[in-house]
């Protein structure tokens, strides 16, 4: 593993397997240059800034897919042997699980609409088991991937912001969609033009508002979930670069926190989507 | 740290995650969990009900066995009064029975003396005649004195 010093160690830790697309003339880092723009896996950090938005984070998207796979695979598993009279362990997690979610859903949300149940399903137990990956040691996944000639490798989607953005962009798509279908385009701007001031006068200065609150809701969802999980995971590796007999004494109440930081995350996440979504059934 | 297609593939995964939840995910469980849900309502008011039932059952019983228990002490008493009235009625037909048996008797032994007197009668006509003979030495016309000793054994 290229870490010699904590700082390249850190910064190791915290870049992701990406494959990307170097622009034509690129010198790489070994001093090699690319003649023509070509799609390659990153072998640094530089390099992997370098490609732009034309790569893709594969070990992200790897363990994301893998985790919802794991999540449907593991309901549907269960859907398909659900019985209707005592039920198994499985089934009963399953169930609470069910039960949570549609508790939020029934709390929060007070319109009609058959997706915002299973919608607000699928992100709980999809985020929480990525933000679980996270009690994984942080040396493991990555030494393993090492091994296999991978250079970079993290396992936690949730700690890449474009894993947290892309689910809140889906949501936030959703709230558009909901936004324009329950309230009109027409209820829909004048909802943006005359909250919070009702006064034609205060038009511009409201849509300004209005747009500029719409807009944060999908960022501070996948912020705020970004942020509490790249922390974590930071403080994770800094632990790890102690000496290995002192490390026990933070990891293990760290990991312990995290179990609720992990939890607590998927939740207000989950939350959070719903009531924005009640917010976009609302018509007034 | 970068932003990348990345994120576009994530907004597709969370797509394909969410459809697939919605369709076959979410309707099998929540509908065994509403069934089951009924299943357990049914059972609490079946529950319910059986017990209702019990309680009624068993006022029932109490009032049968109530009913029961005076029919049976009316058929006793019943049954105490014809057996006093068959022991009665027995021993009734008991004394008719001996004074039949009584008058039968007396009425016999009446024949028989009636009997006893005739035939002594007759014996006492031939005893006299005979006595008769033996103090007279002589006999005795039977056929000329008969009529004078029957009306002698007449007046016995």
């Amino acid at each position: 593993m290229a870490a010699d010093t904590p700082v390249e160690y850190i910064k190791h830790h915290l870049t992701n397997l990406t494959y990307g697309k170097l622009p034509g003339g690129y010198e790489r880092a070994d001093g090699s240059v690319v003649e023509e723009a070509t799609w390659t896996f990153a072998r640094t950090g530089q390099e992997a800034a370098d490609m732009g938005f034309m790569a893709f984070h594969v070990d992200t998207l790897g363990w994301s897919i893998a985790m919802g796979v794991l999540f449907l695979g593991l309901f549907r598993f269960v859907a398909n042997k659900a019985t209707t009279g005592t039920p198994g362990g499985l089934q009963n997690a399953v169930e609470m699980t069910f039960e949570f979610v549609q508790g939020i859903v029934r709390d929060v949300f007070h319109g009609k609409n058959p997706l915002v149940a299973p919608l607000a399903l699928t992100i709980f137990v999809w985020i929480l088991l990525m933000n679980t990956l996270k009690l994984i040691p942080v040396d493991y996944i990555p030494s393993i991937a090492h091994a296999l000639g991978l250079e970079y490798f993290k396992i936690v989607p949730t700690t890449d912001p474009n894993g947290t953005f892309g689910i809140s962009i889906g949501v936030f798509l959703l709230i558009l969609f909901y936004s324009f279908k329950i309230k009109g385009v027409g209820g829909f701007a004048k909802e943006l033009s005359f909250n919070p001031f009702n006064h034609w006068s205060l038009v511009p200065f409201n849509l300004v508002l209005e747009i500029l609150a719409l807009i944060i809701k999908p960022i501070s969802l996948a912020l705020r979930l970004f942020g509490n999980m790249y922390a974590g995971e930071v403080v994770f590796i800094l632990i790890a670069l102690l000496p290995l007999w002192i490390q026990w004494t933070l990891n293990v109440p760290w990991a312990i926190f995290h179990i609720l930081v992990v939890t607590l995350q998927a939740f207000i996440f989950t939350t959070l989507t719903v009531v924005y979504l009640s917010a976009a059934h609302e018509d007034h | 740290m970068n932003i990348n297609l990345t994120l576009i593939g994530q907004s597709i995964a969370f797509a394909i995650f969410v459809w697939f939840c919605v369709k076959y995910v979410w309707p099998p469980i929540t509908a065994a969990m509403a069934e089951r849900q009924k299943k357990i309502a049914d059972g609490l008011s079946a529950a319910d009900r059986a017990s209702l039932d019990l309680e009624l059952a068993q006022q029932k019983a109490s009032k049968e066995l109530q009913k029961a228990k005076e029919e049976s002490a009316a058929l006793i008493d019943q049954a105490n009064k014809r057996a006093a009235q068959i022991v009665e009625a027995s021993k009734d037909d008991a004394r008719k029975e001996g004074e039949k048996l009584l008058e039968q008797a007396r009425a016999e032994i009446q024949q028989e003396r009636v009997q006893a007197r005739d035939a002594l009668r007759a014996e006492v006509a031939t005893l006299a005649v005979a006595g008769a003979e033996k103090i007279l030495e002589t006999s005795v016309d039977a056929k000329a004195h008969s009529e004078m000793l029957e009306k002698l054994a007449a007046e016995l």
